[in-house]
């Protein structure tokens, strides 16, 4: 019995450590952090303050913060509106051909996002390809500067964060009963009707968390403004970056990374509560 | 004219996912440096790669901390997603909501949060904190695979070989383990895939005395365009797709 006690311990114990020391106690020192004064000595000093929040706000800051939202919820939109018809098509494929059409989705997802943006460059530089072929065909009379602009910032956070939208807007209309789509149509809803009132309100589970996991990392992606935008796209990634490698401000990074939790916090409540009301309902 | 939609639809979306990945790779092969005209296949660029020993070393340095880390995180996650699952413990669900926030927080809160702990520590970065965070962020993905698969089966099974008189650990490793062995198999590649390719994270708990390669590759590349880096890249992103491929036949296996 005491042998069986131990295994159960151990499995319980190790686990909960980790993540205690290495998840909980990091994100309090953000917090704690965050509220002390900034001491160029030894990054900080144990005097309270609510100045760094209030710095947020300056308009200098703000106007980061809020180019930094915007890039978000248009990324959001942008791979939404290209990620769900996407995803409904391959859920209408036929059953041999879905697997490997899929694969191809989630290669992109595991593959590493630097140096997908990298791939960017070469085709977006001034003597990239996309310019080398505009030239030719000639569409164009001088290279056209695509790279260093925020378009080719929305370009890169689209495109490495298009997988994370698809996969789990597939995993919900893959499982839409279709027979429900026939009956809305026997009892005489239009097509915008089947989509507005069935297909819609059954994937909102995949749009939400498409959504969230487009939207969270899309704030901290650092290298993307750095490598493909000019001189003003910064995200708060950026943001926090400086603060903590430039400018060693320990106190003011932390704040700006509080300012990332609630953002991801609020995101998961309002999920949890959206499923909540989404299963009753369902289940009724 | 609906079918026609739909397949220029998912073509378009393909083309654009894979044209750039298509045209870094066909560049690694071109003779010419500094041009995108094409001048003729060559395989100098990889050679040349040989040669450089900071980059082999940085290579060796990530294969060493993906390797070790997605070890260390797979035992431990396997060991969590079966304690969530069979055992009843205090804390139980606020320890599911943390492993669900890790794999949802940003990974730059990640990253600065865990370089204060490790110089509040007194830790000097390098790989020994490259590792501890790296177990940290693979972890969660570890267990959420394991878990998925030991749901799926029949609880019975453990209740059986309780009544025989099987004690937790052999029920661990002789029923639940074998059984689990392809999620467990899965979890550890896409940990090494993770770790293999991580930028954010290391870039803050890794210091100058110990160089990754994705944090080489991204020095390498705020320099512009370089045909070693796309050599270099090409061979990343193969590694990748192979662990890729692999895990998935390995998770799909059960649906058979």
């Amino acid at each position: 019995m005491n042998e069986n006690k131990g295994f159960k311990n151990t499995a319980i114990t190790v686990n909960m450590l980790w993540i205690c020391l290495f998840v909980l106690v990091p994100n309090l020192i953000v917090v704690v952090i965050s509220f002390l004064e900034r001491d160029p000595a030894g990054f900080f000093r144990w005097e309270p303050t609510i100045s760094h929040y209030i710095d947020l706000f300056d308009p200098v800051n703000a106007r980061v913060f809020t180019h930094s939202l915007s890039y978000s919820f248009g990324t959001t939109l942008l791979t939404l509106a290209v990620g769900y018809p996407f995803g409904w098509f391959l859920s209408r494929v036929g059953r041999r051909r879905r697997p490997l059409l899929l694969m191809l989705v989630i290669v992109p997802f595991w593959t590493s996002s630097l140096i997908r943006t990298y791939a960017l460059v070469i085709l977006m530089k001034a003597n990239g390809v996309i310019n080398s072929l505009l030239l030719t065909l000639g569409l164009v009379k001088g290279p056209v500067s695509i790279l260093y602009t925020d378009v080719a910032v929305y370009v890169g956070l689209v495109y490495s964060l298009l997988p994370f939208m698809i996969l789990p807007l597939y995993a919900v209309l893959e499982k839409l009963d279709t027979r429900l789509l026939e009956a809305a149509r026997d009892l005489g809803a239009t097509r915008v009707q089947v989509f507005m009132k069935v297909v819609l309100p059954l994937s909102l589970p995949g749009v939400m968390a498409g959504s969230i996991m487009v939207f969270l990392p899309s704030l901290g992606l650092f290298y993307i403004p750095d490598l493909l935008g000019g001189a003003k796209s910064m995200l708060v990634g950026n943001f926090i970056k400086n603060q903590f490698l430039t400018s060693g401000n320990w106190p003011f990074g932390s704040a700006a990374s509080v300012f990332l939790i609630l953002v991801m916090v609020s995101m998961m409540a309002i999920y949890l509560l959206v499923m909540k009301r989404f299963n009753r309902s369902v289940m009724s | 004219m609906k079918r026609w939609i739909g397949i220029s639809w998912l073509t378009a979306v393909y083309a654009f996912l894979y044209i750039p990945l298509l045209t870094l790779m066909v560049y690694s092969f071109n003779q010419a440096r500094f041009t995108t005209v094409w001048k003729g296949f060559t395989l100098k660029w990889y050679v040349k790669l040989m040669a450089n020993q900071q980059l082999l070393d940085a290579f060796f340095n990530s294969l060493t901390v993906a390797l070790v880390a997605s070890v260390i995180a797979t035992g431990i996650g396997t060991l969590g997603a079966f304690a969530v699952s069979h055992y009843r413990f205090a804390g139980r669900k606020i320890f599911f909501g943390l492993i669900y926030s890790v794999m949802m927080s940003p990974d730059i809160v990640m990253g600065i949060s865990l370089l204060m702990l490790f110089v509040l520590l007194g830790m000097e970065t390098g790989f020994l904190t490259l590792l501890l965070a790296h177990v940290t962020f693979c972890l969660p993905f570890v267990m959420v695979t394991v878990h998925a698969r030991i749901r799926g089966f029949d609880s019975m099974v453990v209740d059986a070989a309780r009544d025989l008189g099987a004690g937790e650990f052999q029920i661990f490793f002789r029923i639940i383990l074998p059984m689990i062995l392809p999620a467990v198999l899965a979890g550890w590649l896409l940990s090494f895939t993770l770790s293999l390719d991580d930028v954010i994270i290391s870039f803050f708990v890794t210091g100058p005395a110990f160089e990754i390669l994705p944090l080489k590759i991204y020095s390498m590349v705020r320099l512009g365009v370089k045909p070693e880096v796309n050599a270099l890249c090409t061979i990343l992103f193969l590694m990748t797709l192979a662990a890729v491929t692999a895990a998935h036949f390995l998770t799909k296996e059960r649906e058979q």
